[in-house]
């Protein structure tokens, strides 16, 4: 399969990708090695995952990362009242020493978390870890051990190897720069905002109901409102929703009617000061330019 | 693409040149090892290597590791592969002056942008000699003239030590109080039943050791921004040994300069060598000692990167004497932004040392109703006094 296949397989799911991230994806598939997507939120980072998995008809296995997040939920923790229940039933059968112990620690009182998941799967799956960024370096840190060896070791139980090598895609949102050790085990691909053209396309997938000229206005307008100055910068899925109210409305026209442009328009803006900034006439005049 | 490549007859083959490649990218600053090379070859082999736009695309998601380094790639492209097979000259990297004629001798046309992008190319602009102009002139005329000095003669390898040292307290000074989750802990105020159970498995059931918890005080991220134009030259040394001090005793922090406009210089104090840091942000620096336009390059700093890298954990330190030529209103609305993120606005003045100081200039005026703590900072020392000012933040 080359990168273009790819490219073409993933339309197919509704998820158009630009040339660079289809040939990171491909290397990412071939070489075995984990894609770091960066970029502003709203670009699609996540959504490639869901797509390619979609692609490769696998699981998809995502792993949210937060602020103190740690290995019990990311790779495995015991089921402590499934193990302290056992013992006591134990102890009422009269089994004790080694027999409890070898129950307690078996697999059965294991809770797979998506990174033990990832690797215990018959078939590779996708393995979405998302805003990595936001994780402690701590745990970054063990991710990276993870990735390059593929096993988990648990004290109790011994080293579990991976029966298959998840498809890796980790995901930043860049509020914090990534340590060069983990830059250097990824691939890497930035994601900007779409250009018009491809833009047209996503809507087209996603959104095939919206006809040709309504279209080009939606994503004239909404290319048009990135470059003004906004807190908050309306991504893909705002896009997406814009259209979806728009056509909820029965608007075929974004120019016809302002009031309801303006009311449409909490679709995209997300703030109250861009809001104010973003007044009816302002509106008016990015309309008109994109039309 | 037009142009086409034209390798020497005696050119030993694809693999050498992957490895040129590989040390050309390396020489500008990309972190590659070994490894790279072999991935890049690996990654070649699995695309259609004779097309240079696949080429250009794998390589770039094998050799590239952020943003900036992604933009910088097809130049750095384009002039390994495509500038007729020109090879760059050889340098040989020495701690003296080499940094610089490596660079230069690779950096192209559109050298500029890449120097504004906070890379390590950067173009010897004509316009870096400027005057001090506007309300620089005071102090500038009791100084000598720095424009395009090199700022290695400004500072010591010991005082960048010693900057580092009153770094960490510093960021050990700033710590944030607020967190919700709780955390093991010898000294806890709560009971963390989950391990005392766990323990317990050891003495029968019988909860025998309490282990408690506590709420964990997490490190604050330091953002700093230091004013490098012709008034505050005077203090320039002081400011960028310290900048280079806390890069070093602080992986998360983030430095940047400005003067008529911002540069982002993390990257560069990233360096091992602490000297050669120094050095490459002096190529960076182009206009330093010129004029100072603070309120845009807060702005555009509040702008851009502040969205990415500050939240509420976050401390923006600012480094100037608050004297621009801009209207100080930009000043005020930059500040008001920064603080919706949340974050924590230090300003420090080196003129506020000074006997009978009021914040009369007009930008610093507009500025103090959004700081969080003003306060006076001439030498190292008055900035590892600060350390107690800090702890009640």
């Amino acid at each position: 399969m080359t990168w273009k296949d790819l490219q073409t397989a993933l339309g197919g799911e509704g998820y158009v990708a630009s040339d660079d991230l289809a040939v990171a994806l491909q290397l990412a598939l071939s070489l075995g090695r984990p894609l770091l997507l960066e970029g502003a939120a709203g670009v699609g980072k996540t959504e490639i995952a869901r797509a390619l998995s979609a692609v490769k008809d696998t699981k998809l296995i995502r792993l949210q990362c937060y602020e103190g997040l740690d290995a019990a939920q990311a790779i495995y923790e015991w089921n402590y009242q499934r193990q302290l229940l056992s013992i006591r039933a134990a102890s009422e059968d009269g089994v004790t020493g080694k027999a409890v112990e070898d129950r307690i620690f078996s697999r059965d009182f294991l809770l797979e978390r998506p990174l033990l998941a990832a690797i215990t799967q018959e078939a590779p799956p996708v393995l979405l870890i998302d805003e990595i960024d936001r994780a402690d370096e701590e745990f970054e840190a063990y991710l990276l051990e993870v990735l390059s060896d593929f096993q988990i070791s648990i004290p109790e139980l011994g080293t579990i190897t991976a029966t298959t090598r998840p498809i890796v895609i980790l995901t930043s949102n860049g509020t914090r720069d990534l340590s060069d050790a983990l830059r250097r085990r990824c691939l890497y691909t930035y994601v900007a905002y779409p250009e018009r053209a491809t833009e047209l396309a996503i809507l087209k997938a996603r959104c095939p109901e919206v006809d040709v000229r309504l279209g080009e206005q939606i994503v004239g307008f909404v290319q048009k409102l990135r470059g003004e100055d906004l807190e908050k910068t309306p991504g893909i899925a705002e896009m997406l929703d814009f259209a979806a109210a728009l056509m909820g409305l029965g608007i075929a026209d974004l120019t016809a009617d302002p009031a309801v442009l303006q009311s449409t328009l909490t679709t995209l803006l997300k703030t109250q000061s861009d809001k104010a900034q973003i007044t009816p006439e302002v509106a008016g005049r990015i309309a008109g330019k994109a039309a | 693409m037009s142009r086409v490549t034209k390798f020497a007859a005696r050119d030993p083959g694809p693999s050498a040149r992957i490895v040129g490649f590989i040390a050309h990218l390396r020489e500008n600053g990309l972190r590659l090892g070994v490894a790279e090379a072999d991935l890049a070859m690996s990654a070649l082999v699995e695309i259609d290597a004779i097309q240079p736009g696949d080429s250009r695309r794998a390589l770039r998601a094998v050799c590239t590791g952020c943003k900036e380094e992604a933009e910088r790639f097809d130049d750095l492209f384009d002039s390994y592969w495509m500038d007729m097979g020109r090879v760059r000259q050889k340098v040989t990297p020495s701690l003296s002056n080499a940094v610089n004629d490596g660079v230069h001798s690779s950096s192209d046309a559109t050298g500029e942008h890449t120097g504004s992008t906070g890379s390590a190319t950067a173009p010897d602009g004509q316009e870096g000699a400027a005057d001090s102009d506007g309300t620089g002139k005071l102090i500038a005329s009791e100084n000598r003239n720095l424009n395009r000095s090199d700022l290695r003669d400004l500072v010591r390898p010991e005082e960048i030590a010693e900057a580092e040292d009153v770094a960490r307290q510093i960021g050990a000074a700033l710590r944030d109080k607020r967190s919700r989750r709780r955390v093991a802990a010898r000294k806890g105020d709560r009971l963390h039943f989950r391990k005392t159970i766990r323990s317990s498995l050891a003495t029968g059931g019988e909860p025998l050791r309490l282990l408690r918890k506590r709420r964990p005080d997490r490190t604050r991220k330091i953002v700093a921004l230091c004013d490098v134009s012709g008034s505050m030259s005077l203090y320039a040394r002081v400011f960028l040994a310290f900048l280079a001090g806390l890069m070093r005793a602080d992986t998360a922090a983030d430095a940047y300069l400005f003067h008529t406009r911002l540069v982002r210089i993390t990257e560069a104090l990233r360096d091992k060598d602490a000297m050669r840091a120094i050095g490459r942000l002096s190529l960076m620096a182009d206009g330093f000692g010129g004029g100072s336009k603070i309120g845009p390059s807060l702005m555009r700093f509040a702008d851009t990167y502040a969205k990415r890298f500050v939240d509420g954990r976050s401390v923006v330190l600012i480094l100037s004497d608050g004297y621009d030529t801009e209207p100080p209103a930009m000043i005020a609305a930059a500040l008001e932004k920064l603080r919706k993120r949340g974050c924590k606005v230090i300003w420090l003045n080196p003129l506020k040392g000074w006997a009978d100081y009021a914040p009369i200039a007009e930008g610093m005026a507009a500025a103090l109703p959004y700081l969080d703590t003003f306060k006076a900072a001439n030498t190292l020392a008055d900035l590892a006094a600060l350390e107690h000012d800090l702890v009640s933040l």
